[in-house]
């Protein structure tokens, strides 16, 4: 019986969440995608390029898709520290979007020592990347800890917004001091990661011909790496928490904190340990981040953190698995609108829009379900 | 040496001055029961023993070591296992993963499958709602699993607050044949109950609580019989 037990928990935490995951993408791509190609049939006009609106859109649609969800998996990632630390404290750390930030320059500094020549061959490249992401992971890791324990856990006892003005100053205190770090030693503040020719090259995933149009899905060689970045980072957090230990402890210290301390649980230890995996995950996002945009400043962090936030509240916050679905979904719906806005309004309002439209779609569902997509937990401890 | 001794303990709930002074002893193999009304500080008492509250002043000593200041995790490591009120099993875990946390502290796994076992002896039940989620498992069942969970940790003493609170008499009784059970198997019991008649009819000594004040002692007969104990908790006239 033991046997079964721990079979059952093992496939329970690495199986489950890749199928989650993939019923995750397919839904919210099956779904979106739909209804934009329902919305192209009953508006469809000619638009650029001798093509019609519905032309145009079967043409792109599967291009856009991808690159939605490339960006809704970085999303997650960013995502997975805020609802993390929620789960645990019920305190929105503010910060976090500025730890992915410290991330994304531990990186950009890590790879400009290295000095890889940018036509070094591949294995090299990623070696350099790889340790990039490690070295981000480690310092946001680490920079989330000493946040915890500065900022944060002098004011457990406080009301609830004294701890979330004090991860605002922190969010303010780690911006300007990026900056003037990389201001002192490099007279910019921002950053550019250095660019491989082999990672930018565009890799033909199929060509095909569907309902008269020529389709190609094209991706992006770095974004393979970002996406399988990602699903081992889902995955490896999911095994983490669902079937070890550490990650028991952790949910039982975000159900309820006092009887977990009944357990023998040290309490302080495991938050420490949350704000540890949630940082590092942040300070790894931050680094695909930055390999993804290239270019970065001290004020990176925010749009990013906003939107992954928005994303954990969007799946449910305190909820792991909502925290991946919303920002699947955030993303794909962010991708499709920055694609399609334009053509669908004959301009009048293009891809700078996209956001207000994700938004608006983000409010629209938190009206019918308050507690988000998947969050029918956290009523019963708000 | 008292399995567990209180000397003069005084804590505070907020501003309230919960406990004023308790002092009482748990002898090896005992079952001490603590009886009194709503707020005389029954549950604060055993809070304080586990460190859920600090004690202001006054000592905590179990197996003569002082254990006053200790964190709570730290007192759960030496021994003392605390079935809180109200059950508190993790709801989103599994039956399975409640027991497990109550044996967080033990490293080896094969001791962990074992004291599984035996808590499956005491709680048939539970064994076939393992992979059912706590918060689904029917009020008897929560205690049940709340009582097994405490006994994962081979406590020295086992502390129990309220365990027949919400339950129908049928299972009040059987909660209270399983106490009476798991102390000839040698677990000593400090028990906090609202129940006072079934508590002193399965406690060897009791204690009386008034606002944060211990007001009467005696052998579980004595107070059985004491003409004040059966007028204000025993319901008799």
């Amino acid at each position: 019986m033991r046997k079964a037990i721990s079979q059952s928990v093992l496939y329970q935490a690495l199986v489950v969440p890749l199928i989650q995951l993939f019923v995750f993408v397919a839904i919210s791509l099956l779904v979106i995608g739909s209804v934009i190609l329902i919305l192209a049939a009953l508006f469809n006009r000619p638009v650029t390029g001798g093509m019609t609106l519905l032309q145009f859109v079967i043409r792109t649609l599967p291009q856009v898709a991808i690159d939605g969800l490339v960006i809704g998996f970085l999303y997650a990632m960013i995502a997975l520290g805020y609802t993390m630390v929620y789960g645990v404290l019920q305190f929105i750390n503010f910060a976090h979007s500025e730890i992915f930030m410290v991330g994304a320059f531990i990186g950009v500094e890590l790879m400009l020592a290295l000095a890889i020549p940018s036509t070094a061959p591949l294995m090299l490249i990623m070696a350099g990347i790889l340790l990039a992401v490690a070295a981000g992971m480690v310092g946001s890791g680490l920079l989330a800890v000493v946040i915890e324990r500065v900022a944060y856990r002098p004011l457990r006892g406080a009301p609830r917004l004294v701890p979330l003005i004090s991860a605002i100053g922190v969010s303010f205190f780690l911006q300007d001091a990026v900056r003037a770090i990389e201001g002192l030693l490099n007279n910019a503040f921002y950053r550019n990661y250095p660019s491989f020719p082999i990672l930018n090259q565009q890799i033909q995933l199929a060509t095909f011909t569907l309902a008269g149009q020529p389709i190609q899905m094209q991706i992006q060689a770095k974004v393979i790496f970002i996406i399988i970045a990602s699903l081992v980072m889902l995955t490896g957090l999911n095994f983490v928490v669902n079937a070890t230990r550490l990650g028991r402890a952790i949910r039982a210290v975000a159900q309820d904190r006092p009887t977990a301390a009944l357990m023998g649980v040290d309490v302080d230890r495991i938050i420490m340990l949350t704000f540890l995996i949630g940082g590092a995950l942040g300070g790894a996002t931050g680094v695909l981040f930055g390999i993804r945009v290239g270019r970065i400043d001290p004020y990176v962090g925010f749009i990013p953190g906003i939107k992954a936030f928005t994303a954990a509240v969007l799946g449910g916050i305190g909820n792991i698995t909502g925290a991946m679905l919303g920002g699947i979904v955030l993303g794909v719906l962010e991708g499709f609108a920055g694609a399609y806005l334009s053509q669908f309004t004959g301009g009048a309002f293009g891809t700078e829009y996209k956001d207000i439209f994700a938004f608006l779609i983000l409010i629209l569902i938190l009206m019918f379900r308050p507690t988000g997509l998947l969050g029918e937990q956290v009523g019963q401890k708000a | 040496m008292a399995v567990l001794e209180l000397i003069d303990v005084h804590a505070y709930y907020g501003h309230i001055h919960a406990l004023k002074g308790i002092s009482f002893k748990v002898e090896p193999g005992e079952i001490v029961t603590l009886i009194g009304a709503n707020g005389a500080g029954k549950s604060t008492t055993l809070r304080t023993i586990s460190g859920l509250v600090r004690a202001r002043h006054g000592r905590v000593l179990l197996n003569g070591e002082d254990i006053t200041h200790l964190p709570p995790h730290e007192i759960v490591a030496r021994g003392v296992g605390h079935v809180p009120e109200g059950r508190r099993v993790f709801p989103q875990l599994t039956v399975w993963e409640n027991l497990e946390m109550g044996a967080y502290t033990v490293k080896d796994r094969r001791e962990v499958a074992r004291r599984m076992e035996f808590v499956f002896t005491i709680f048939p039940r539970l064994k076939e709602r393992l992979h059912q989620k706590g918060g689904t498992l029917s009020g008897g069942e929560q205690q049940m699993l709340a009582i097994a969970r405490a006994l994962m940790m081979q406590p020295r003493i086992l502390l129990m607050d309220e365990p027949s609170m919400g339950l129908a008499p049928i299972l009040v009784e059987s909660i209270f044949e399983v106490i009476r059970q798991l102390n000839q198997h040698g677990t000593t019991i400090l028990l906090v109950e609202q129940n006072a008649h079934m508590a002193l009819q399965v406690a060897h000594r009791g204690y009386v609580l008034e606002t944060g004040r211990i007001v009467l002692e005696g052998t579980a007969r004595e107070l059985a019989n004491n003409p004040q104990v059966q007028a204000a908790y025993l319901g008799m006239h």
